[in-house]
């Protein structure tokens, strides 16, 4: 068997694999342990770690990093994110590649040292000033994680935009066993920022703006059609269909699992790509289905604004969404199966 | 004997300052000392945000325009991956000391091998004239229009004498003027020790500028340059405040 690896060692290691040797960042916790591994694992390999005086800091650090075309990274927790949001919105009007890893801890503010998903709708819509978007990637193991950094971070050069990587507490500071791939070689990005004045950049002041966000939008559209990216089981006949992502996903894989071989007729969507949301899974479940539960570690719902919102332009636009919110934990299977006998019984209203 | 003064040709296209701004000379003696050190194919300007960011477009190297008071950040970022290129950090005063206080200290505190220029005419010139940390005792401003009043606001921040006592390894700190034509070669000869600094690897350089801005001081282009002789220099000694320990 593979050897245990804690979750924050995991992202960190991952990061190495995928190329990036560059990293600038702030401790918080439950997040720490990423830069405390890569402050020995970065220079053994002739990287750069950079500890900066604040998560804003270390988005700007970055900034440099990547205009100079080397593959670069950062990592915080949900008030640390709200910091970098300056600099992320500054790297996406840059077209700047960056994979920032938000490991959530439940909260709003200061928030809490627990576990959650209360990030969801900042990261999926940007919190600094703007018209971007960010690859959203949600990971319900640890393998699973390694290999979304590596994509996450092809993503980002392939499209000119930054990932985040949106795992939750739990993720990070629990151990599975992983397999890790080879380490990768990326090169520096081609028409980078050198010295040599290899290319004219041009100034802010001058640029074609109205050209610009026309292809923006082409370019977001693009990505909506071909990157979006989830896991499902049994939508042909599913009578309902649980949405869950990160660990709650992984509970309700579990949860759908049983309740089908209890007879229930139930499907999941795992979403892994949060933006783009996975709206073509929804295109899959059939048209018969009596509605969908949204399962989510946080008070008041986030996610199920997009499940509703995917419906709306769908066959199932009429469907009812439930919801089953759970701060504070990641949902026990067991609540997941009672909430959903309740859905089935008609105890719970739907929200949409 | 007449002397030909050749323009920089990384500057060869027109730059748009009010007249009298000494943001000009600034950008043109970087620009010599860059060619001079021939460096202009491995040079990078970075640079802050305020009436400066007006000069990016007509610099033909490579550059970067950064968010406002993060440039001493993103140049951090552009050394650490560019080690043998001059990494230069135009700032204003207010960029560089009151929004950008935390990445400039921070970035001399790391002993970040870059040179960091701060251009300071005691104003967010950008924006209109509006009180910065290096205003003086009762300046009147836009939004200190009574005079700056330092019981309320504090004392005029001088960031050069606090990097020079508070970190014994920066490389090189100084502070020079634009207002004479002696002023201007004490500061060409200052901006090229801190050039020759990095590039030796000796660590941070730092030089800030006393500079006019006659459109916001409500002055002509020569008031503003006594203003900067009579006034200013009292407050702001110019001179080096820590000199390079290999030459
Ligand atoms: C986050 C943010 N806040 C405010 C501004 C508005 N702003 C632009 S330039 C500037 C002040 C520039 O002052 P200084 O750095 O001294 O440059 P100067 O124009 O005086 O040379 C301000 C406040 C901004 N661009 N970004
Ligand atoms: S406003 Fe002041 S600093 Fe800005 S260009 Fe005019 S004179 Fe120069
Ligand atoms: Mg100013």
């Amino acid at each position: 068997m593979e050897d245990m690896i804690k979750g924050n060692h995991a992202f960190a290691e991952a990061a190495i694999r995928a190329g990036a040797t560059f990293y600038a960042g702030y401790p918080i916790t439950p997040s720490s342990e990423i830069m405390e591994y890569l402050s020995v694992r970065l220079p053994e390999i002739g990287g750069v770690f950079i500890q900066a005086e604040s998560e804003g800091a270390s988005m700007n650090i970055l900034t440099g990093a990547s205009a100079s075309g080397v593959r670069c990274f950062t990592a915080s927790s949900s008030v640390g994110m709200t910091l970098k949001q300056e600099g992320i919105s500054h790297m996406a009007d840059s077209y700047l590649p960056f994979l920032a890893i938000n490991v959530v801890r439940y909260g709003t503010g200061l928030g809490t040292l627990d576990t959650g998903q209360s990030d969801y709708l900042r990261d999926t819509r940007g919190g600094g000033s703007g018209d971007y978007r960010t690859f959203v990637l949600s990971p319900y193991s640890l393998q699973e994680a390694v290999e979304l950094i590596d994509r996450g971070f092809e993503l980002a050069d392939k499209y000119g935009m930054g990932t985040i990587l949106h795992t939750e507490a739990a993720l990070g500071q629990m151990m599975e066993p992983c397999t890790f791939p080879e380490m990768k070689k990326v090169e520096r990005r081609h028409g980078s920022i050198d010295g040599t004045y290899s290319f004219e950049r041009i100034s802010p002041l001058y640029r074609d703006r109205l050209k610009e966000a026309i292809d923006e939008k082409a370019k977001y559209d693009s990505i909506k059609e071909n990157e979006q990216m989830w896991a499902e089981e049994s939508l042909e006949d599913a009578e309902y269909v649980i949405v869950a992502y990160g660990l709650a996903g992984r509970s309700a894989t579990g949860a759908v699992k049983q309740l089908r071989a209890e007879g229930h007729k139930v499907g999941l969507i795992r979403p892994i790509t949060l933006w783009p949301f996975p709206e073509k899974a929804f295109a899959k479940v059939n048209k018969d289905v009596k509605g969908f539960i949204s399962v989510e570690e946080n008070a008041t719902g986030q996610m199920v604004e997009d499940i509703a919102l995917t419906l709306k332009k769908s066959d199932k636009s009429s469907k009812p969404v439930y919801m089953f919110v759970d701060a504070f934990g990641v949902p026990t299977m067991k609540k997941i199966k009672a909430n959903f006998i309740r859905v089935k019984n008609g105890e719970i209203k739907e929200v949409y | 004997m007449a002397i030909a003064k050749k323009v920089p040709e990384m500057l060869s296209k027109q730059i748009s300052f009010c007249p009298g701004c000494g943001h000009g000379v600034v950008v043109r003696l970087l620009a010599e000392c860059v060619e001079e050190l021939k460096m202009e194919k491995n040079v990078i300007f970075n640079v802050g945000v305020g009436c400066y960011s007006l000069a990016t477009p007509s610099i033909e190297a490579d550059k970067f325009d950064t968010l406002h008071g993060r440039a001493s950040a993103v140049a951090t970022g552009f050394k650490r991956c560019n080690p043998d290129t001059l990494v230069i950090s135009y700032q204003g005063d207010g960029d560089a000391y009151s929004i950008g206080v935390g990445e400039s200290f921070s970035a001399a505190y790391r002993n970040e091998n870059i040179t960091v220029i701060t251009v300071n005419n005691t104003n967010y010139g950008m924006t209109g004239g509006q009180m910065s940390a290096t205003t003086m005792p009762g300046q009147k401003t836009t939004t200190s229009p009574h005079g700056r009043d330092c019981n309320t606001t504090g004392m005029p921040i001088k960031f050069p004498e606090m990097v020079a006592a508070t970190f014994p390894n920066a490389a090189y700190v100084a502070r020079g003027s634009v207002t004479t034509p002696k002023y201007v070669n004490q500061l060409k000869k200052y901006i090229l020790n801190a050039f020759k600094a990095q590039l030796n690897n000796e660590g941070y350089s730092l030089i800030e500028v006393l500079s006019p801005c006659p459109t916001n001081w409500k002055m002509t282009p020569l008031q503003s340059l006594e203003r900067i002789n009579k006034e200013l220099v009292d407050y702001y000694p110019l001179g080096e405040f820590k000199t390079r320990k290999e030459k």
